[in-house]
């Protein structure tokens, strides 16, 4: 009846996972209760959770991001603490649990952390920036979402019933093959990214057509901002990669649901494919994180230096350069395979090559700051902290496509500092940077900036005190993935490191502080304008939360610098400009398709890990027949009046009037 | 330009590589700053040159930035704003070539010191190298010496100056052999061969370990490197007792298990290596149901039951 699942999946004797279960559950239980009590679950349903409006989408995905950058912060407290303790000794985690608990850190840091993050700044941000009223396809868009949201849930169900991969983020066959795993850990693994990264595809899908297709009238290429352009490049390294993770990720199903011999040690297999294709995603997986994070970068230099981005053209050829040549390096992830030396240096060269167009990136920030008027605003202090870091971090990343260094380096605790190193500068430094500056634009109003300020140096001067003691213990030979060690030099700099998590500790405190602080001081935050940073992209032309629409009238666009011209103009003038002529705006249905679909999928995705195999089949119907629904739709879309339109618009431009008679800015 | 061999007679590298090993803690510790062969000379001697190279741009730029960042903050009244200088051809060109020129550079490093110190490429010496062959089993090393036609399990003895010939496999799941202070690392795959060659210059007891994840015993899958003198090695080599390695014996092995102290067998099957490189010994079976590998008090993989 309930395929493998019995009592035996709750793990009663291990009280850490089960209280952290109980402890969750709880939470979610008590969150429910809350909002039926306070009733706004109806409000929920019909502004968040049917919304097809890609800014609620947007601010859902970031949401998800950093509850699940809070769960993989616990994972990583925990794993920070073993290494502390377990020296000539076993420590508290025992190796079942601790790896289950490193290999769940970095699956749900980058697949569910970082990922809805950037999406999410992507769902929110683009159609603004682009000046258009949505994506190309909004229900696909709430489809995408809760399709993530259920791979996430997936992972932290595994929590509670049965138990998560063993096997590291990537699960190197033959260790993750039914031999070597013959737990439910891998299946949790490989179901929840396949149905997120299904997720995650149409979201690529979707953002390069509304990219490609879907701008205000007059925004040609290069005139796009350069998150635009970063987040078109990410999406068609979505595009190109994920198909190649489903792909790698459906033969390590086969081999363990139906005896398939894709990477077995027998019957011909080979587990060196998996890691060829694994990597051929892996690789540009990366770059679809920190791409659209140089984007965050570039707009918030430019904006906090008072100067259009330094070299534009040339960080758009930056930005294709480092998407194309990242498809051409992912061997550098096994040089110690015994490759060769020809083979093994053209990728080491070739990886190098990136930083090529990386550092190209950095000197035209540098540039985009030299005459400029810097306001160190909590997110200028996060890109500020960037470029410092991540030059280090990329001249280590070097160091390790070098591949005589890298056969020392491989896999040990320099590499996990090096890519903690870029990935925190750069994706999480960026995401904070983001969420700072779009904050007023999604909520009306800014966050208090001595909390941010606060969160930046704790984060900034923790992320130093954490990482820097792994590069030197891996210089001492320290492997990654040590639930205990005997190497007594190890220790004193794994003691650092736990102490660095300490402050990291306290700096994610000021954020969470920083935002209830700033919930709550929201009316003396309050941004009226519309326009709070003087910013210089179409997001800043409309208000501040921007209508359902975005823009009353789609703006024409004349230069890269649209909306600071205009805005020059209407100072100079001293008044706005002309009234347009209002028409009546058709906007998208909202529609539960995304969440029931999801519902399902969630089913599915539980069933097969469990091998329960009618509940497969009811939610495959389940789900199919929602497409049917959907599809078989009488009105997709709804007409929003010109006077409505008219009346929303006036009230801005008043607003704004006001600023340009001579009251203060902001 | 040779890496390997007489490496480290010119000056500048000498002294880069001294000035590393004056870092506290890096002589006693298994530091990959403090080599112990040629390989892992040639090996940090790459990293070192490489890191000076990108240091040679990484430094000035960070000060630049701070700098720069510094000079135009808001309240300098005497930093001149300038909104409209948004393009330079020639800044342009200098962006793009200093990264360029420093990459073309490093490029010629990482292709030289590729070839150079291939794992698989044969050490210059007069001598003919040692052969070993290596196993990873869940979760210890099987070392076979078949020219001395005994075998050991988690220690490895070699003599000091003579290269040695590596040639490894995993009876299982994917390994890596690693020894911090004698060099290179490479992967141990079931059904592959990979190759390594290693020298030893001084005698002394060095950590050996896998670089690779291979399941809930992998801390334990280290072994001693020791390094003596031939005459030491040969001594060692006459007292290596213990049943003979046969199938039997690799039976026990592909149980999972560590093994807390070393232990060596005398009589080999000179074909077990290669039987086992050739998937004619079934790989090792994995988890068993409460057995889930050691210290971990019989723990049932969860579902794992059909």
């Amino acid at each position: 009846m309930f395929g493998k699942l019995g009592w035996d999946a709750i793990p009663f004797d291990q009280p850490v996972p089960l209280i952290a279960g109980a402890v969750v559950v709880l939470a979610v239980l008590g969150i429910l209760a809350w909002i039926v009590v306070k009733g706004w679950a109806r409000y929920l349903w019909k502004e968040w959770i049917t919304s097809v409006d890609h800014k609620h989408i947007g601010i859902m995905y970031i949401l998800l991001g950093l509850l699940m950058l809070l769960r993989g912060f616990i994972d990583a407290i925990m794993m920070r603490a073993q290494q502390a303790v377990a020296f000539h000794a076993p420590g508290y985690l025992p190796p079942e649990h601790y790896d289950q608990v490193f290999s769940a850190h970095g699956t749900i840091m980058i697949l569910f952390g970082a990922m809805p993050l950037i999406i999410g700044l992507m769902n929110f941000v683009v159609p603004l920036q682009l000046g258009v009223r949505d994506v190309a396809f909004p229900t696909l868009n709430s489809v995408s979402f809760w399709l993530t949201a259920t791979g996430a849930l997936l992972v932290n169900l595994s929590l509670v019933i049965g138990e998560f991969a063993r096997t590291g983020w990537l699960p190197y066959p033959p260790l993750s093959e039914l031999r070597y795993s013959p737990g439910v850990g891998v299946d949790y693994y490989l179901w929840s990214l396949q149905i997120s990264g299904i997720g995650t595809l149409l979201t690529g899908i979707n953002f390069v057509t509304t990219i490609l297709k879907l701008r205000a009238p007059g925004m040609t290429y290069l005139r796009m901002p350069m998150f635009c352009w970063t987040s078109l490049a990410s999406c068609l390294l979505i595009v190109a990669a994920f198909p190649v993770l489903t792909a790698s990720l459906a033969m390590l199903t086969l081999d363990r649901y139906l005896d398939f011999h894709f990477f077995t040690n027998e019957a011909g297999g080979n587990a060196m494919m998996f890691v060829n294709l694994i990597w051929a995603w892996g690789h540009p997986e990366v770059y679809i994180l920190v791409l659209p994070a140089f984007g965050i970068f570039s707009e918030v230099i430019s904006t906090f230096s008072s100067k259009p981005l330094f070299g534009y053209r040339s960080m758009v050829a930056a930005t294709l350069f480092i998407c194309i040549v990242s498809f051409c390096v992912w061997l550098h992830h096994f040089f110690t395979m015994g490759a060769g030396g020809d083979v093994n240096a053209v990728f080491g060269i070739a990886s190098s090559i990136i930083a090529v167009g990386t550092g190209v990136k950095i000197y035209n920030w540098l540039f985009t700051m030299y005459g400029g008027r810097i306001r160190f605003t909590t997110p200028m202090l996060w890109s500020l902290g960037f470029m410092t870091t991540f030059i280090t971090g990329g001249l280590t990343g070097v160091l390790l496509a070098v591949p005589p260094a890298d056969f020392l380096l491989h896999n040990s605790m320099f590499l996990v500092a090096h890519f903690h190193h870029v990935i925190v500068a750069g994706v999480v430094f960026a995401v904070m940077a983001a969420i700072t500056y779009w904050w007023p634009k999604a909520f009306g109003f800014r966050l208090h900036e001595g909390w941010g300020e606060a969160a930046f140096w704790f984060a900034f001067v923790g992320f130093y005190v954490t990482f820097m003691p792994l590069y030197w213990v891996g210089i001492l030979g320290m492997t990654r993935r040590l639930q205990h060690y005997d190497v007594a030099e190890w220790r004193p700099w794994l003691l650092i490191s736990a102490a660095g998590v300490a402050i990291l500790i306290v700096g994610v405190a000021c954020q969470v502080i920083q935002l209830v602080v700033s919930y709550l001081r929201r009316n003396e935050l309050r941004d009226t304008t519309g326009d709070p940073w003087d910013g210089r992209t179409l997001e800043w032309a409309t208000s501040s939360p921007p209508p359902v629409y975005n823009f009353a009238v789609l703006p024409q666009v004349k230069d890269a610098e649209v909306y600071w011209e205009v805005k020059q103009r209407a100072f100079e003038r001293e008044r706005m400009p002309e009234e347009p002529d209002y028409e009546p705006i058709e906007m998208p249905r909202n529609s539960p398709t995304g969440v029931v679909c999801a519902f399902f999928a969630t089913i599915v995705g539980f069933a097969l890990i469990w091998h329960i195999w009618w509940m497969m089949i009811v939610g495959l119907v389940g789900a199919y027949a929602t497409f049917v629904v959907f599809a078989w739709r009488d009105v997709p879309e709804y007409v929003i009046p010109a006077e409505e339109v008219a009346r929303l618009d006036r009230e801005n431009r008043a607003i704004r009037q006001r600023v340009l008679s001579g009251e203060a800015w902001a | 330009m040779t890496y390997i061999g007489k490496s480290g007679s010119r000056a500048a590298r000498f002294s880069l590589l001294s000035l590393a090993s004056l870092l506290p803690s890096l002589a006693r510790a298994d530091s990959i700053f403090a080599p112990a062969g040629p390989v892992a000379r040639g090996d940090t001697l790459i990293l070192l040159d490489s890191l000076v190279i990108m240091l040679a741009i990484v430094i000035p730029t960070m000060i630049v930035t701070l700098a720069f960042a510094w000079w135009y903050r808001a309240s300098n009244t005497r930093a001149v704003y300038r909104p409209e200088f948004t393009y330079s051809g020639k800044i342009e060109l200098v962006v793009w070539s200093i990264p360029a020129l420093t990459i073309f550079f490093l490029g010629g490093v990482i292709w030289i010191g590729s070839q150079k110190l291939d794992p698989f490429a044969p050490l210059p010496s007069t001598e003919k190298p040692l052969e070993i062959e290596a196993v990873s089993f869940d979760w210890k090393w099987l070392f076979i010496y078949p020219e001395q036609n005994i075998a050991s399990v988690n220690q490895l003895v070699i003599p000091v100056g003579r290269p040695l010939h590596f040639r490894i496999t995993s009876a299982s799941v994917f390994n890596v052999f690693f020894v911090p202070r004698l060099g290179s690392m490479i992967y141990a795959m079931n059904g592959m061969v990979t190759q390594l060659n290693l020298q030893a210059d001084q005698p002394g007891k060095y950590l050996g370990l896998s670089a690779h994840f291979s399941g809930d015993g992998f801390p334990d899958m280290k072994f001693d490197s020791i390094a003596v003198p031939p005459a030491q090695f040969a001594d060692w080599v006459a007292g290596a007792n213990g049943a003979p390695l046969d199938r039997a014996a690799v039976d026990g092995l592909l149980k999972q298990s560590v093994a807390t102290k070393p232990y060596t067998y005398r009589g080999i099957d000179p074909a077990l290596f290669g039987a086992i490189a050739a998937q004619k010994v079934p790989p090792g079976e994995g988890p068993q149901e409460g057995r889930g590998g050691p210290g971990t008090q019989n723990v049932v993989p969860r579902g794992g039951k059909p």
